[in-house]
């Protein structure tokens, strides 16, 4: 039995295959909409989500399975202190696969350790969230054709953006990746992603404040929300909200071919003026993240 | 100062000096009911200093918190008076239960009973982290 905790649980082959599977329900849905018939995928939501959530839910009834679950911790029996272990263990008895985010990070790490049944980590904390990872590889791959030598802008919030740890993560196993990291000094990218990722396999990456002077060199930027929920200090978060704000006279010199990418929800750090440009991929990003998840769970499942 | 030799026990030489408290305290020592010496700032041909442990009694010695801790020690098995075995305890790749993770993010400050379980992720810098949310043990 398989999970997914963190995006380095896959190999690139295994992304490979991934892709290969979602790429073929984008061009014959038909095929995968009775894979999943009596199976149920539990979504189990400790932390409030709606696209993650819903597209879970809609990957899982598209592949003709059924859907159980709860969208908040305070209608679980967590509100009475039951252990994230309790949960799974009563969970696993009803589902086949469960896909759960938890605002404690390493959460699903304990749920694996006790779950009868695939765990697929939607998110805990600051820390991971690969199949938001997995929504942005296959968006990648089918805006530039493959990963190699690209040069990946990451935005704004890379100290508790979990979405750029898992990137990060994924996108270094690729030959000729650079990363430009651009930010607050508050919120560089933590010191274990950066030794034991960018350090460790040699990387080629720079840290800067200045969003405009990075532009030129980007194939791929990509944006992240200054996350209120992940602050203990109100005044911390209203300081750093509006570091950076993508408008369309900022991508003045940008390359033709930029990819722009944002995980979602977006607060205002890109305009909604952004959004008519062709280079805006993120509402892209959406949907392949419902045909990565559908692809995720048919390969844990094994389903054939 | 003269401290009596022991018969059967164990001696934990080569302490960093200053270290033997803590020492005592991970090794949970305090619960133990024979005797116990801590020599501190004995004098050391190679570190100037140092301090020494002696149970009298043969204990199960916790290696991994000695390596974590103090990975110069060494640490003599006494039988019959006799140094039976020697040994230099080398850094564990895995910490179970030694230290709790200190990040309040982390899973394993809320979920009960929880095994706090660190691993090794840099031998050179002699890193730790904590398998849940792999923050860095301090």
């Amino acid at each position: 039995m398989r999970h997914l905790l963190d995006i380095l649980d896959l190999s690139t082959d295994e992304i490979d295959s991934l892709i290969s599977t979602a790429c073929d329900i984008i061009d014959d849905p038909d095929k995968y909409a009775e894979k999943c018939r009596r199976k149920k995928l539990a979504t189990l939501f400790f932390e409030p989500s709606t696209r993650t959530r819903l597209s879970f839910e809609a990957a899982m009834y598209e592949l003709g399975g059924s859907v159980l679950g709860f969208s908040e911790s305070s209608s679980s029996s967590t509100a009475k202190g039951e252990s994230v272990s309790d949960t799974i263990k009563v969970v696993s008895c009803y589902a086949d696969i469960i896909a759960m985010r938890h605002p404690k990070e390493g959460a699903p790490m304990v749920a694996s350790m006790v779950s009868g049944v695939p765990i697929i980590n939607a998110g805990d904390g600051g820390h991971n969230h690969p199949t938001q990872t997995l929504a942005d590889l296959l968006t990648i791959y089918r805006e530039k054709g493959g990963f190699e030598d690209l040069t990946v802008g990451l935005c704004g919030d890379l100290k508790f953006g979990r979405t750029v740890h898992s990137l990060i993560n994924a996108l270094s196993r690729y030959a000729g990746i650079k990363f430009v990291l651009i930010s607050p000094d508050e919120l560089k990218l933590p010191d274990y992603v950066t030794n034991n990722v960018l350090i460790k396999n040699n990387i080629p990456y720079e840290e800067t404040t200045d969003l405009l002077e990075a532009m030129p060199k980007l194939d791929i930027l990509y944006m992240t929300r200054v996350q209120k929920e992940r602050f203990f200090n109100e005044q911390d978060y209203i300081r750093l909200k509006d570091s950076y704000i993508l408008s369309p006279d900022k991508l003045i010199d940008a390359k033709e071919d930029l990819c722009i990418m944002h995980p979602l929800p977006r607060v205002n750090e890109i305009s909604v003026a952004v959004d008519k440009d062709p280079r805006a991929c993120y509402f892209k990003q959406v949907l392949n993240g419902k045909y990565m998840r559908m692809a995720l769970i048919l390969k844990l499942l094994e389903v054939e | 100062m003269i401290i009596d030799s022991i018969t059967d026990g164990i001696v934990i030489d080569h302490i960093t000096s200053g270290m033997s408290m803590v020492l005592y305290k991970y090794l949970n020592l305090d619960k133990l009911t024979c005797s116990v010496a801590i020599i501190k700032n004995a004098p050391s041909s190679k570190n100037g200093k140092k301090d020494i442990i002696k149970i009298d009694r043969p204990i199960d010695i916790d290696v991994d918190v000695l390596g974590y801790l103090d990975p110069g020690v060494s640490v003599n098995v006494i039988k019959n008076g006799e140094i039976v075995k020697k040994f230099h305890p080398e850094l564990p790749e895995k910490l179970v239960d030694v230290i709790k993770c200190k990040n309040p993010r982390c899973i394993s400050q809320d979920e009960q009973e929880l095994v706090h379980i660190f691993k090794l992720t840099d031998r050179e810098n002699r890193i730790y982290r904590c398998i849940y949310c792999e923050s860095k043990a301090k």
